[in-house]
């Protein structure tokens, strides 16, 4: 009744391609938008824009970066938390090194190198698959998070060990460093994380797309279909380590300020795989409902009137986000966009049940 | 490249009575990563669950114990009788959560993709952080060794020209992991529930055909990859003391399970030696040259190349494709 198609002709075919072909949804992305760029800003105070929905945002966008390798190509991957420091890392000697361009062009320019070190660490997808995919992944986790310590190089041998992000621009406002407002850093953040996942709503909808499916769902077969695994698998192992990358530069550069190794620890990739697995796999908007619950459920546990010490409501957390999560994914092991997918279904046919 | 492919092998013949000693390291670390592994092929091998909450339940089953253990002391109950009593506390435990896991977690997700099942594991894992903080704090508490008869001190060899220590309790946890796997290999082998758990290894389907109850051999499962949990946790506390971090040493043995195969018991052993000693050597003789701390992804890359030459493990069952 709501959200109906009858009656919407695709009479061209660009009409055909397009990403949201039905109306009720172009309307309800407009909405969500003008809410993202306008109503938030205008509304949410400090507090809300800096720890709620700027890293909301980011780790939505790692979530969609693990979600092409995890998700649309199958490959298991452990290494998320590393990659994202390759990206923080790659754009914090970038931006070191030549201050003198914008620094949101290092940002994205830091996806590449995440990207050639995914591959690097892709390569072994072509022999082992699943499990022993997984843990081999966890090379790279360990690995890169020990450069990130004992490479001296990289934090510009900084004796905290930590990277410290200076003050950047962009028309005359800093947008990082001190002096930046979280409200900028949220647009920011905003606008580079709805152009990222437009890409990658084009990529997944596409050939490349439809070539990393089909290895998802039987690699033989879709060798036999003449799709090469090798440039396939790699290729998703180097676009899913992009988006962490750039997922890893803005974490740094918008919302810690300043960052140590331990940051990017395994914990990290687990977090991010959460989101993937309970936002529901092979799904992009799946990603940012897994990154809102993952992210702001241990908030609001936290606001609970629980009572107890700071190490008490910690370690509650813990224990109810560890029960939750059993709790969701016995609920609807397909994720929270399998819930969505549902809730159009009954929109579509309302007021009749099927 | 000298200091890389020469030096190291010079000093090891120079000094014979050092390698020995980095040996024995590597061989003690060793077969404590293959115990906890064991945990993991035991729960892999009979319910196809990836379980990441075994190290996790390598730290919670010796928390229980001590924490048992300091309960009876506060009330006037210490000595070896009751770290004993405290030692059958900590399996009932171990016990309740292999049944809590499998009427909670596992049944209700019977049959679903084996990524979920992985992911609530995460959940249990995450769930007993939370509950072992709360209910034991998270200090680090030390293990109840002295009562437990585990023994102390060195045994100093004079061998090689030079001498050689060998920690009392290494000796002792080599022992009694040795004896631990043994008797797995005999229950596997001899009784009628093991006969039930290779079964059920084999193919689910057919063992429920012929009338094995399957919730009950996954709380069997669990609960001796609990037993084996415990007794992981009593080595590994004894030799540094029952904290959290535990739990990431646990990882260690994710590579030690690639290496011999998720579903192999040997290979469980075997990889958890190459990956101690190996990974001893390592940071002993080349540590120094990259600045140290090696340990930490060592034995991934020993794993992964392993892995090239053999993607199913050194022991694993070979991986058949069909179309």
């Amino acid at each position: 009744m709501f959200y109906r198609e009858a009656g919407q002709f695709k009479d061209n075919y660009a009409a055909d391609r397009a990403i949201f072909p039905i109306l009720q949804d172009r309307i309800g992305l407009g909405v969500i938008l003008a809410v993202a760029f306008l109503v938030i800003p205008m509304l949410g105070n400090a507090f809300f824009l800096n720890s709620i929905m700027t890293p909301f945002l980011i780790m939505a966008l790692g979530a969609i970066g693990l979600n092409i390798l995890v998700g649309y190509t199958g490959l298991l991957s452990l290494g998320t938390g590393a990659f994202m420091g390759v990206g923080a890392y790659a754009a914090y000697k970038l931006t070191t090194s030549f201050p003198q361009v914008n620094v949101l062009i290092w940002v994205m320019c830091s996806g590449f190198f995440a990207a050639a070190v995914g591959a690097v660490f892709g390569l072994p997808s072509l022999r082992i698959k699943g499990f022993y995919l997984a843990v081999a992944t966890l090379a790279a986790q360990f690995f890169l998070q020990w450069s990130f310590v004992r490479v001296g190089w990289l934090y510009n041998y900084d004796p905290s060990g930590a990277i410290q992000i200076p003050a950047r621009t962009l028309f005359g406002l800093p947008i990082t460093g001190p002096h930046a407002t979280p409200l900028t850093q949220y647009l920011v953040t905003l606008s580079i994380v709805v152009f990222m996942t437009l890409i990658a709503s084009n990529i997944v909808h596409g050939r490349i797309g439809r070539s990393w499916m089909a290895v998802r769902d039987m690699d033989i077969a879709a060798q036999l279909m003449g799709i090469r695994l090798l440039p396939t698998k790699l290729l998703a192992f180097a676009v899913s380590s992009f988006f962490c990358g750039v997922a890893g530069a803005l974490m740094v550069f918008f919302w810690l300020g300043a960052a140590e190794p331990v940051v990017f620890d395994i914990n990290l990739s687990f977090k991010i795989l959460f989101m993937v697995i309970i936002g529901g796999l092979g799904s992009l908007i799946g990603c940012f409902l897994g990154a809102a619950l993952i992210h702001v459920l241990p908030i609001l546990i936290r606001m609970l009137p629980l009572g107890g010490d700071a190490a008490m409501v910690e370690h509650l957390t813990f224990l109810l986000v560890g029960a939750l999560i059993i709790f969701f994914l016995i609920v609807e092991p397909h994720g929270l966009a399998q819930l969505w997918r549902l809730l159009k279904q009954k929109l579509r046919v309302w007021p009749f049940p099927y | 490249m000298y200091d890389v492919f020469i030096d190291p092998f010079v000093q090891m013949v120079q000094m014979p009575d050092l390698l020995v000693q980095v040996l024995w390291e590597g061989l003690v670390s060793g077969v404590l990563y293959a115990l906890i592994a064991l945990g993991f092929v035991l729960i892999f091998k009979a319910s196809g669950v990836f379980n990441f909450a075994q190290g996790i339940m390598v730290v919670f089953s010796a928390l229980s114990l001590v924490g048992i253990y300091q309960f009876l002391a506060r009330n006037g109950f210490s000595g070896h009788l009751a770290a004993f009593v405290a030692l059958i506390g900590a399996i009932g435990v171990m016990f309740l959560l292999a049944v809590a896991v499998e009427k909670i977690v596992l049944r209700p997700l019977v049959n679903q993709p084996d990524i979920i099942l992985f992911m609530a594991t995460f959940g249990i894992t995450w769930f007993l952080i939370g509950l072992g903080e709360i209910i034991f704090g998270g200090e680090p508490k030390a293990m109840i060794s002295d009562q437990l008869l585990l023994p102390r001190g060195s045994w100093n060899v004079d061998m090689l020209g030079g001498m050689v220590v060998f920690q009392k309790l290494d000796v002792a946890a080599a022992v009694i992991a040795s004896l631990m796997i043994a008797s797995l290999a005999v229950f596997f082998q001899k009784t009628r529930i093991g006969r039930a758990l290779r079964a059920v290894a084999d193919s689910h389907k057919a063992a429920l055909s012929v009338g094995i109850s399957l919730n009950q051999i996954w709380v069997i499962v669990w609960f001796a990859a609990g037993v084996v949990a415990l007794v992981a946790g009593i080595m590994w506390g004894a030799r540094s003391s029952v904290s959290f971090s535990l739990q990431i040493i646990a990882l260690k043995a994710l590579p030690v399970l690639i290496l011999g195969g998720f579903t192999s018991v040997p290979g469980a052993i075997v990889g958890g030696l190459i990956i101690g000693v190996g990974e001893k050597l390592a940071e002993f003789y080349w540590g120094p040259l990259v600045g140290g701390g090696i340990e930490a992804w060592f034995a991934y890359v020993i794993a992964l190349v392993f892995l090239l030459f053999r993607p199913q493990g050194l022991f694993g069952d070979k991986i058949i494709e069909r179309i």
